[in-house]
């Protein structure tokens, strides 16, 4: 069954009762201005902090004086890694089993590592006091190039880590290869190229921040913080802090954006409870735009190198790739305990063939610690960008149409449930469709005529490009027995309570940023009872008052949380059905659902309402034994597979061989989500991802001069797209339902980040008739490749 | 030093440092917090406000510039609970995600259609490309801002949120 299959009736408000376009609840605050963001948080007394941090990329410290900032009359408090390391919170873990500094003691390991953080009555005189703090630096040789940070005479980052010789992180391996390898060295056409999926920064508009405050009366720990898990987190600084996890209440207010830079935990939030606890007053601290960008989660920085076996006749036999990944100075990637890669070993994609194999090295470099962010799905960006593009140079190769290539290898649906050579089980699919659809509203042989005539053309500018990519992703981490994080399983909790009189309340333990929570997870809970979404509201982001669960990132809350706010209300609808039994004194078996009330079969004039049995529920009437009073469930839901959304993207874009700038000049996107809650929201959700997926193709990349200096400092330097860059896209769907989710829906937050990148890429290097360089395509960028000299773009070298 | 700011219609007075930026003046002199800080660079728009009738960046300005002129912010476009016709176009065309950007856009928007009560979309992308969206892909704001053109009253709110 689809959303759009069953016409849905409509509630008083002129809301859908169940799924469609719903206009959202949460727009009536955010457009008056009335968002409550960190920032917002306003507490008496309240006290402001500012992070003093490292000029170098890699330095000892040989001293730090900070007896002027002290003396600043506005100053309460200045903290160092002394201060800390008394405390034993001088370092703290990470999420992948690391630790990471939380002001410096030893080394600075990356320009803008903390280093001292100053408490103040404003703002203006913490950042004032900075410039009082006197370090004393002793430079060291920085490891800047990845590709250099295992040479034997590189320096030691890590010395910090007993018995640390290298900067090796892991080495991690998927698949068969000595199979694979076999069927390599048979294959009629190989395919190898190298590339770089540069490093990208989320750079949500609000910057992180946190709120701490310590009531040394009742010992309980109150933090707003911006957290994309707030349980999480909570469960962290119990760790972390060895606070008990009672007393620790975390608050992640409205979100202004995420995209994975607000899943960990950042120093300044560790500093600011510090803080708090030191003056006894609750501490405030903000990160600038310049500090966002340079200290928190970055994203991919994966050199890889790919080759791809075929037949001559186009039939795909393997793909294997060999990866470097850049981690930074600490390994702070959020993913699941047991894959230090993330997903990246999806990289198969959505193509049929039985040999696979990746490799994965990790090394530290004296860069900004992260990884795993920018809506990656837990690095299946980087695993699609890697198979979309070697199936694009395979076409080259071939001489082939590369939506031919691409249709003759793709998936069929009879193969589903399908599982991968490296042990993906994709739940369901109908590829060709989703390609065709978009190939339909692409015109797509008529663009292919256009493109051949602008070619023949030798006064045909600009110089005309199609590219597209297919993308399978696997999101709603996961099943516990495969997939935790820390230990923590990454299940999550929902409470449902329908009140007497038949308005509920929905406690979630997801956060949104943005995605529409309150609208959609009111409208599975209105699907499933029948009563209107507008009675229906979503409490979340505060631990106090919601169950536990792991949060929302990797295109998780509607795949795990909103399986487990459907099932929530059947339960309900369940014990409902009981309830409405001994009211209407017939057996339950004798009742039928018809939405919103439950009613005898063949006599539907005898009923109750939702509301209405919400209210015996709670009323006077005798409940047969063994039920209890009241309308609510509980549930923890742990998913049995990850959903498999995926989608077809074409990009034609135009490039001026004269500047070589790139105009996206249309974006057509046919995804399949599964069911749509909301359509409205699902269409904004894959138009931010195609934003983003051009921002990376065209503009976005942190580099990094040949002394470690960032380079992506300020928005001045790193540029995201504008309303110029991005064209108006066009959206198309197929709906295929996954088979396990109780809605059968797959999420899609991240879909077209993910699956857009290569897409534009693909339509860049068309436009040049170039098989491989690599992006972001900025003018310069597409001039060198076209002059045949393609430039690095990781780095300020030549 | 003193400064005299006309904001959203009201005189307000206070003693400031000579450095204080506008957009804190706003927000924790006054406690107007809808005008968000994003960049400090003048390049996201989120502080956008409007400084005698011209959309400026409150991250880049300072209070004193503002001594003696009129500021008007986000929350001086809805009146007495009813939305401003733009505002209630970016509820309908779903033009805003996590809110952050938006009191920026609708400051910039709103002026456009002031002085063009029927932009075109490249218009409209030129109007807001100093105010950047993570979430939309701009799409739907400016469909949005083509809506709110086309219905220039304000219509009852939708939803009962």
């Amino acid at each position: 069954m689809t959303a759009t299959e069953v016409p849905v009736p409509t509630s008083p408000a002129g809301n859908p009762i169940g799924f469609g376009r719903m206009l959202r609840k949460e727009d009536a605050r955010f457009l008056r201005g009335q968002g409550h963001y960190i920032d917002d948080v306003q507490l008496p007394g309240m006290l402001h902090a500012a992070i003093l941090r490292s000029s170098y990329a890699h330095a000892r410290i040989t001293g730090i004086d900070t007896s002027a900032a002290e003396a600043h009359p506005k100053v309460k408090a200045v903290i160092t890694g002394a201060t800390l390391e008394g405390l034993n919170l001088a370092w703290m873990p990470t999420l992948s089993g690391d630790v990471q500094s939380v002001l410096a003691t030893d080394k600075v390991r990356f320009q803008g590592q903390e280093v001292a953080f100053v408490i103040a009555e404003d703002e203006y005189s913490a950042r004032d006091a900075l410039e009082l703090i006197e370090v004393d630096y002793e430079p060291l040789p920085a490891v800047v190039d990845a590709r250099k940070a295992l040479e034997p005479d590189a320096p030691v980052i890590r010395d910090d880590l007993e018995g640390r010789t290298d900067n090796r992180i892991y080495d991690w391996e998927a698949g068969d290869k000595a199979a694979c390898d076999e069927v390599f060295a048979g294959a009629e056409v190989v395919v190898a190229e190298d590339m770089l999926y540069p490093r990208v920064h989320p750079a949500p508009m609000e910057t992180c921040g946190s709120v701490a405050h310590m009531d040394k009366v009742t010992g309980k720990l109150t933090v707003w913080t911006t957290t994309q898990a707030p349980h999480a987190h909570r469960t962290l600084y119990a760790i972390v802090a060895g606070l008990p996890e009672h007393k620790i209440q975390i608050i992640s207010p409205d979100i202004g954006g995420g995209f994975g830079n607000k899943v960990g935990i950042y120093p300044g939030y560790v500093c600011a409870v510090v803080g708090s606890i030191v003056t006894g007053a609750p501490v405030k601290w903000i990160e600038d735009r310049s500090e966002n960008l340079m200290s928190t989660s970055f994203a991919r920085d994966y050199h890889m190198h790919g080759e791809i076996a075929s037949t001559r006749e186009g039939k795909i036999l393997g793909l294997r790739v060999d990866v470097l990944a850049d981690h930074g100075a600490f390994n702070g990637v959020a993913q699941p305990t047991k894959y230090p890669a993330g997903f990246f070993h999806i990289f198969t994609g959505s193509y049929d063939y039985p040999a696979a194999h990746c490799h994965v090295r990790a090394v530290y470099t004296n860069k900004a610690p992260g990884g795993v962010a920018y809506a990656c799905s837990f690095r299946i960006t980087e695993a699609v960008y890697l198979v979309e593009r070697m199936v694009n140079c395979l076409a080259d190769e071939l001489g082939m149409d590369p939506a031919e290539l691409r249709m003759k290898n793709l998936l069929r649906p009879e193969q589903f449930p399908y599982t991968t050579p490296t042990g993906w089980e994709y739940d369901s699919g109908n590829y060709p469709a989703a390609l065709e659809e978009a190939m339909r509203i692409a015109g797509y042989e008529e663009l292919r005529r256009e493109q051949a005539e602008r070619r023949a053309d030798p006064a045909g500018k600009p110089l005309m490009g199609i590219g597209i990519s297919f993308f399978t992703e696997g999101v709603g981490a996961g099943p516990r027995k495969h997939m935790d994080i820390l230990g923590l399983g990454m299940a999550d909790g929902c409470e449902l309570r329908v009140h007497p009189t038949g308005k509920a309340q929905l406690r979630l333990s997801v956060q949104t940023q943005g995605q529409g929570h309150e609208t959609t997870f009111a409208q599975i809970v209105s699907h499933e009872l029948g009563i209107p979404p507008e009675d229906i509201e979503v409490i979340h982001g505060d631990t106090d008052n919601t169950p536990f669960g792991l949060g929302t990132y990797g295109s998780r809350s509607t795949p795990v949380s909103g399986a487990a706010a459907a099932v929530a209300a059947q339960r309900v609808r369940e014990k409902a059905r009981i309830i409405a039994a001994t009211a209407l004194e017939c057996s339950p078996d004798d009742l039928e659902w018809e939405l919103g009330r439950w009613q005898v079969k063949g006599d539907p004039e005898q009923g109750k309402t939702i509301p209405e049995i919400a209210f015996a529920s709670h009323g006077n009437l005798e409940l047969p034994e063994g039920v209890e009073g009241h309308l609510d469930a509980s549930v923890v839901y742990n998913p049995p597979n990850l959903t498999y959304p995926f989608g077809a993207y074409i990009c034609v874009v135009d490039v001026d061989p004269e500047t070589g700038e790139v105009k996206v000049r249309r974006f057509i996107a046919v995804d399949d989500c599964g069911p749509r809650i909301n359509p409205m929201i699902v269409e904004g959700q894959i138009h931010g991802g195609l934003a983003d997926g051009i921002g990376m193709a065209l503009m976005e990349a942190i580099a990094f001069d040949p002394e470690g200096n960032n380079l992506g400092g300020s928005f001045m330097d790193y540029l995201l797209p504008t309303s110029l860059e991005c064209p108006s896209y066009e959206l198309g769907m197929t709906v295929t339902p996954s088979p396990h989710h109780p809605i059968g829906a797959k999420g899609v937050g991240e879909s077209a980040t993910v699956g857009s990148p290569p897409a534009v890429v693909n339509a860049v290097l068309d436009a040049l008739e170039i098989r491989q360089a690599d992006m972001p395509f900025t003018p310069a960028v597409v001039w060198r490749a076209m002059q045949g000299r393609p430039l690095r773009t990781d780095l300020a070298i030549e | 030093m003193q400064v005299t700011i006309t904001v959203n219609g009201t005189e307000t007075r206070a003693e400031v440092e000579p450095r204080l930026l506008l957009v804190h003046y706003l927000r924790n002199v006054l406690g107007l917090r809808g005008t968000h800080w994003g960049c400090d660079t003048s390049n996201c728009g989120a502080c956008t406000v409007w400084l005698d009738g011209v959309p400026v960046k409150s991250c880049t300005t300072l209070a004193a510039q503002a001594d003696g002129h009129a500021v008007r912010t986000v929350e001086d476009l809805d009146s007495g609970g009813e939305l401003d016709p733009l505002q209630q176009a970016f509820m309908e065309e779903h033009g805003l995600q996590c809110g952050f950007c938006t009191p920026g856009m609708l400051m910039t928007l709103r002026a456009l259609l002031d002085r063009d009560p029927d932009p075109d979309e490249a218009t409209i992308r030129e109007a807001i490309s100093g105010n950047l969206c993570r979430c939309t892909g701009y799409e739907n704001i400016v469909r949005a801002a083509r809506h709110a053109a086309a219905h220039p009253t304000t219509a009852p709110e939708e939803i009962s949120a």
